[in-house]
């Protein structure tokens, strides 16, 4: 039987890079075939090329055999096909149904738009593959996970035969990924096809029927779970050999350098983000905040860091109160801050490299002497940095938007790590990176930790979280559900713990019997 | 980045084609070029006699048309610069007079220039903070009657006080007209475009209620009281008609300094990177609220120093309010510069000796004066979307110089 | 989370609170304002008279005669319940609609005062309002159908001049009809330049827009000098107006039929519009589409939708909606074109579509109550008060500010307005 969906040679170039290199692709229909790779590898780009919003400059697509073209997304839908992309496409202001049927409305005969009926049918497919939403919610008044629904709801609407899911659990508790696993595997067996992108081995191990691995545009490698090794198969990701486990020696922490005391947080909706949490981190440790996204994390960050005011409590920084200070009277304590949006918030992206690195200390000495900058000492540090830190460019005085997200991050890194710091703030440091980023970046975090400074990190990668932390708090509706040990909790315990289900970690290593069983 | 599989015996005149097609003064050339040939078709089918020449015959059409450009933009050239001949000739003679009547379109250029260099600088700078001071001709407005009223009310002062008070007086006022709308966007997020230009019309309509009210001269309907002698700008050729004055110089200086402050001082950097990125510059300790109205508030100021330097060094009183058009080309005259405060001198130069010779040019040809606006508006159309400009004359991009970021 | 684009800009103090509260000051300033210049230089015996019928309609209601000092007093007291309420609990959504009724309240205490032991004719005020709101309102629509789209518009007014001059010049040659279909033309015209230079070449929208708006006032002085002065040409712009008529039956209702149904066609076809465009962009696949694209163009392009057409498309309709705002000048009101005839109609417009929350409804409130505040203006004039008329005459652009710093701004309109949308990488 032919499979359902085949890509020949597909070959698509951008100025300076080869995206995707001759890929061949073959999917089974009923299948889940995950597409397994690094960031940058090339993978969003052939399903942009598949979903028709890119087109290949060689190669072709067969479509049950047929060869087909498709040049825009009208093509794809037509053809069947569905994407969900990694960055919801909804838009905040409508309604689930508006959502859902922009772009096949359903009309009644006057030519006004018919929200009941699409909304029944909305219904219908919710009901019918398990989704459960409520088609009248507008979508900025629903979670993230029940937004995903939503996603897949618009395809199932469209009648879309091949789904495409890129990088679809990256928003989502460990919880909430079992049951879009669940999801996904009720699609297939009702004779959907799915392709599913992601640059999480354990995922494809979970959940796909067939592996592909693509690294530098091209494929590399295919399997199955039952065949595969997880250690061969981030070597193929990578090309080479990598370490999975991030090599560290026990912390030895010392005296506390922040300190918050039963902070609260309202945002202007009344809506309150952070909940009357407390915890500390002390010098030569790091501590871990995981959850999912929008739990309070952002909202804390950005209070300790001087650019939101709370609402109650208290922090202080190296024994000063700093509730009420500004982001530069925090910098001059000696805190640095990798912040979550590295092109909005960390980098002014059109400035020339040497000037980000020095955007919180131009004021100071040596860089400028009272107010006339000393163009010269900036430029040599610059240059010292990008040395020191391996930042990959062609120059100093150069726009910072021409680098790579590895080494945007990298200039970030520097220029936090270039001052005396006490306290770092990380926020999402790897998100988007590559492997060889993701590999520096750690490092350079431990040898900060081991230098004798406290690290807060904030990061929605669980794993990253667990390898990195000495101490790991778990983020839930802005509480902090608990403060463990990294070494004693287990993923499992944390996953329940990220979807609000508290639970008591033991002190002791007995882990609970009745979670193991739930997973395996 | 590839390279292409050619020999590599490009000579140099190809080099050279190929760099000037990129470089972007060749756009912002070829962009005042086009403009003044899309004007001169304007001006060539709006006269009526042109189309009687049609009538008569295509070739005799294309003469008329012709020379009715050659006329409008060389009594334009002349009216700006004066005549080439004529000025060396006058040099030679040593005559005063003869070099008075020589040079003086080119000098009168120059004076019309001064508030253009103040205004464009003002623009400028508020592009760069990110805000959109489209209020410049209130805060000139501004500026000038009250340095009038500073001008007239006070008696008895020798210049050296007299002229830095009016000029402070009316740079304050331009100041207040600018820092209303600035914090106005940085304490309630009011779009600084609308609040500007209703500065604008408030302004216009204040003026006008001073001109015929409390400031009203006695003695003349409609006008203000002349000012003092003592406030009067110094005028480099007194005695003469020439009428350029220290403003002009007060005016380099100005635009100089503004450079240094932008480029070489930590006050210019929080500047520039506010106007950039607003997010990470807070990130980074610097106050966007406070430059934005920083920012509004220098901008105002600078057109309210603009609008009283021509009172003071040229008009000497206020009549009856009339919209100079002084808002909009100094958005020109920033764009063209491309918000260098430096080179808004140079474009400055250009609007001023367009706007001065103009006046030379409705008289010969009866061409409006208003043509100046639409050639503006042409050379900044052309100036904001290059590519139109590079697909007229087939020039190639330019290549980008980075490696851009691989797409996962 | 929304990708904001990096022109939002942000400041250390929400916003929202600050607004409220300065809000709610200046409600107590304007209570106080009263209570001190009107109140007590009032004599409590002196009544006024609000006329409620506009001279010559057929249909009369009785006057409104009451003591003036007691109505100050009355409205002294509601503004300061408002500025108490607002400056400390703030009216959330209400907020402007408060903001309009405390307008009301203004322009009522001024009327009293100023026509003080005499009358004024209120009805006739509130027709002559409706008539000036008439270009606020249409340029309103047409922001409103440039922003919701995405694209951020401030060259209505330079669309109003140019439909001003062509609808003059077309009607004195072919009739009034013909004036107008050529202004809306000329309208369009020009927006599908605004369209190309914003979309396609991705020029910031407001350089783009100012643009526009250098070279129609240009060119339209241009014109206006170098032919409709010279005289054998100025049988060009001597088109005349439309003339106001009563739609049957309506126009017999008591007080408000011959406020609202003795008007001329434009003012009928705003009243037509509202309903229309608030149909079109609310429940209609059109609508829809159009509000996506203004939102989340990047969602809408995934479902198939040509963000790039839609947008030209919608931005020319809205100049044609401004051709045809700026033609009211001249086919509406004067009969003939004069420079500066629009004096910023066209961005108080853009501030009507903000105070009216980018909905047709909502700006058709907020025009109105500019037209009342320009038709008061002149009503004080006549009235001998105690305020220059050059003054009066900038109440319309203060009031503008005064309610752009007091509602909500900018984040409550389409997310995406003023971005040019990027075909790139997801």
């Amino acid at each position: 039987m032919a499979p359902i969906l085949e890509l020949r040679g597909i070959t698509k170039r951008f100025p300076g890079v080869l995206a995707n290199d001759h890929i061949d692709l073959k999917l089974n229909k009923g299948e889940i075939l995950a597409l397994l790779g690094e960031n940058g590898a090339g993978k969003t780009t052939l399903m942009n090329i598949l979903y028709g919003l890119y087109s290949p400059d060689e190669g072709e697509i067969l479509i049950n055999g047929k060869i087909t073209e498709i040049k825009s997304p009208n093509d794809a839908i037509e053809a069947s096909i569905g994407m969900v992309h990694q960055h919801f496409m909804l838009i905040p202001v409508f309604t689930v149904t508006e959502n859902v049927m922009l772009g096949e409305e359903y009309t009644q005969p006057g030519g006004l738009l018919d929200s009941s009926r699409a909304a029944k049918k909305v219904k219908e497919i919710s009901n019918q593959f398990g989704l459960e939403i409520d088609p009248y919610t507008l979508i900025e008044d629903l979670p993230v996970g029940l937004q995903q629904r939503v996603e897949i709801i618009k395809l199932l609407f469209r009648n879309a035969e091949i789904l495409i899911m890129d990088e679809p659990s990256a928003v989502l508790t460990p919880q909430e990924v079992e049951d879009l696993f669940k999801i996904m595997r009720s699609l297939v067996s009702k004779g959907k096809s799915i392709i599913f992108i992601t640059h999480k081995l354990h995922e494809v191990m979970e959940c796909a029927d067939r592996i592909m691995v693509i690294r530098a545009g091209k494929v590399v490698g295919e399997s199955t779970p039952s065949k595969a090794d997880p250690k061969k198969l981030a070597a193929m990701m990578v090309g080479r050999p990598v370490e999975l486990n991030v090599q560290k020696e026990e912390a030895k922490p010392k005296n506390t350098v922040l300190k918050v005391e039963n902070l609260t947080i309202v945002n202007k909706n009344k809506k309150v983000e952070v909940d009357d949490i407390s915890f500390d981190v002390k010098a030569g440790e790091i501590l871990g905040i995981a959850g999912v996204q929008g739990n309070g994390q952002t909202e804390l960050v950005r209070c300790l860091t001087g650019l939101m005011k709370s609402d109650a409590g208290r922090i202080s920084i190296l024994g000063k109160d700093t509730t009420h200070s500004d982001p530069r009277g925090i910098t001059e304590l000696g805190v640095a801050h990798i912040p979550e949006d590295r092109q909005k918030d960390g980098l002014v992206l059109q400035s020339l490299i040497q000037d980000n690195l020095v955007l919180n200390t131009y004021y100071k000495k040596p860089f400028s002497r009272g107010i006339v900058l000393q163009p010269e000492v900036i430029q040599k540090n610059a240059k010292e940095l990008v040395e020191a830190f391996d930042i990959r460019t062609t120059g100093t005085a150069v726009p910072v938007s021409g680098l790579s997200g590895g080494n945007q991050q990298k200039v970030i890194v520097a220029r936090e790590f270039s001052r005396p710091i006490k306290l770092l703030i990380a926020s999402q440091p790897t998100r988007g990176l590559d492997v060889g980023s993701i590999e520096y970046i750690h490092r350079r975090l431990i040898e900060k930790r081991d230098a004798g400074c406290g690290i807060l990190l904030v990061s929605t990668e669980l794993d990253e979280v667990m390898q990195l932390s000495d101490r790991i708090a778990v983020m839930y509706r802005g509480k902090i559900l608990t403060i463990v040990d990294a070494d004693i909790v287990t993923k499992e315990e944390l996953g329940l713990l990220m979807a609000g289900i508290s639970t008591e970690i033991s002190a002791k290593k007995r882990k609970p019997k009745k979670i193991r069983e739930i997973v395996t | 980045m590839a390279k292409k599989n050619e020999s590599e015996k490009k000579n140099f005149l190809n080099i050279f084609i190929e760099e000037i097609s990129k470089s972007s003064l060749t756009i912002i050339l070829l962009a005042i070029f086009t403009g003044l040939i899309l004007g001169g078709i304007l001006a060539a089918s709006t006269t009526p006699a042109i189309y009687k020449a049609f009538g008569r015959s295509f070739g005799e059409g294309m003469y008329e048309s012709l020379k009715l450009i050659w006329e409008t933009y060389s009594s334009l050239f002349e009216g700006s610069f004066g005549n080439l001949s004529k000025m060396i000739a006058a040099l030679f003679s040593g005559n005063a007079k003869t070099m008075e009547s020589a040079f003086k379109p080119f000098l009168e250029s120059l004076v019309v220039t001064t508030p253009y260099i103040f205004t464009g600088v003002a623009i400028a700078l508020g592009f760069q903070a990110g805000v959109f001071n489209i209020g410049a001709e209130g805060q000139l407005y501004m500026g000038a009657i009250m340095a009038a009223w500073a001008g007239w009310t006070f008696k008895g002062l020798p210049p050296i006080l007299h002229v830095p008070l009016a000029l402070s007086v009316g740079t304050l006022f331009g100041a207040l007209w600018g820092y209303i709308p600035g914090w106005l966007k940085a304490k309630t997020g009011a779009h600084e475009v609308i609040n500007t230009i209703m500065m604008n019309y408030i302004a216009f309509n204040f003026s006008e209620y001073l001109i015929r009210g409390p400031f009203e001269d006695p003695t003349t309907p409609f006008k203000t009281p002349l000012i003092e002698q003592s406030a009067h700008l110094l005028r480099f050729f007194e005695g003469t008609t020439l009428r350029l004055h220290i403003g002009f110089v007060l005016a380099i200086v100005v635009s100089v300094l503004v450079w240094y402050i932008l480029y070489k001082t930590t006050w210019g950097f929080e500047l520039r990177s506010v106007g950039l990125n607003p997010h990470a510059s807070r990130y980074a300790g610097m106050s966007s609220s406070m430059i934005t109205i920083l920012a509004m508030t220098a901008s105002g100021a600078l057109s309210g120093m603009a609008g009283a330097v021509e009172m003071l060094g040229v008009n000497f009183r206020q009549t009856q309010a009339l919209s100079t058009g002084y808002g909009f080309d100094a958005i020109a005259v920033a764009l063209l510069a491309n918000n260098h405060p430096v080179l808004c001198i140079i474009t400055a130069m250009l609007f001023g000796f367009l706007r001065h010779g103009s006046r030379v040019m409705q008289i010969n040809t009866g061409i409006p004066i208003d043509i100046i606006s639409i050639l503006q508006a042409f050379i900044i159309f052309f100036i904001a979307a290059p590519a139109i400009i590079r697909s007229i004359y087939r020039l190639k991009e330019p290549k980008p110089a980075l490696e851009l970021e691989k797409t996962a | 989370m929304a990708n904001k684009n990096l022109k939002d800009t942000i400041f250390e103090k929400d916003p929202v609170i600050r607004r409220q509260r300065i809000m709610g000051v200046i409600f107590l300033v304007i209570a106080a304002f009263i209570w001190f210049v009107f109140v007590r230089t009032t004599d409590p015996a002196i009544q006024t008279i609000f006329v409620m019928t506009p001279g010559g309609s057929v249909a009369t209601i009785a006057d409104l005669t009451f003591n003036t000092k007691a109505i100050l007093r009355i409205i002294t007291f509601l503004s300061t319940v408002l500025g108490v309420f607002q400056l400390f609990k703030g009216f959330g959504k209400y907020t402007n609609g408060v903001l309009g009724f405390e307008g009301i309240l203004i322009i009522i205490s001024f009327l009293a005062w100023g026509a003080a032991g005499g009358m004024v004719n209120v009805g006739g005020m509130l027709r002559i309002a409706i008539m000036r709101s008439v270009p606020i309102v249409l340029g309103a629509f047409s922001g409103i159908l440039c922003e919701r789209v995405g694209v951020v518009n401030i060259a209505i007014e330079g669309m109003m001049i140019t439909g001003a001059l062509v609808g003059s010049m077309f009607g004195s040659v072919f009739g009034l009809w013909a004036g107008v279909a050529a202004a809306i033309i000329s309208g369009g015209l020009t927006a599908s330049v605004h369209a190309m230079l914003s979309i396609k070449y991705k020029v910031d929208q407001i350089i783009s827009g100012t643009i526009i708006n250098i070279f129609t006032v240009g060119l339209t002085s241009y014109i206006v000098t170098k032919i409709l002065q010279v005289v054998e040409w100025q049988y060009l712009n001597q088109s005349g107006f439309f003339p106001s008529f009563d739609l049957p039956f309506f126009s017999k209702i008591p007080f408000i039929g011959p406020i609202l149904f003795r008007q001329n066609m434009f003012v009928y076809a705003m009243y037509i519009l509202v309903a229309l465009l608030s149909v079109a962009l609310f429940r209609t696949k059109w609508g829809l589409r159009l509000r996506a694209v203004g939102e989340h163009p990047k969602a809408a392009d995934t479902l198939g939708i040509n963000v790039f057409r839609t947008r030209y498309l919608v931005v020319i309709l809205g100049g044609m909606m401004a051709g045809f705002a700026g033609s009211y000048f001249s086919l509406g009101s004067l009969g003939y074109f004069e420079q500066v005839m629009s004096a910023g109609r066209g961005f108080i417009g853009l501030a009507a579509m903000i105070f009216g929350k980018w909905t047709p409804v909502g700006s058709l409130g907020a025009g109105l109550l500019f037209g009342f505040a320009e038709s008061l203006s002149t009503n004080l004039s006549i009235l001998r008060f105690p305020i220059p008329p050059e003054l009066l005459l900038m109440v319309p652009y203060i009031l503008t500010m005064v309610i752009l710093a007091g509602v909500v701004g900018r984040s409550q309109g389409p997310a995406a307005a003023g971005v040019p949308y990027e075909k790139e990488s997801l």
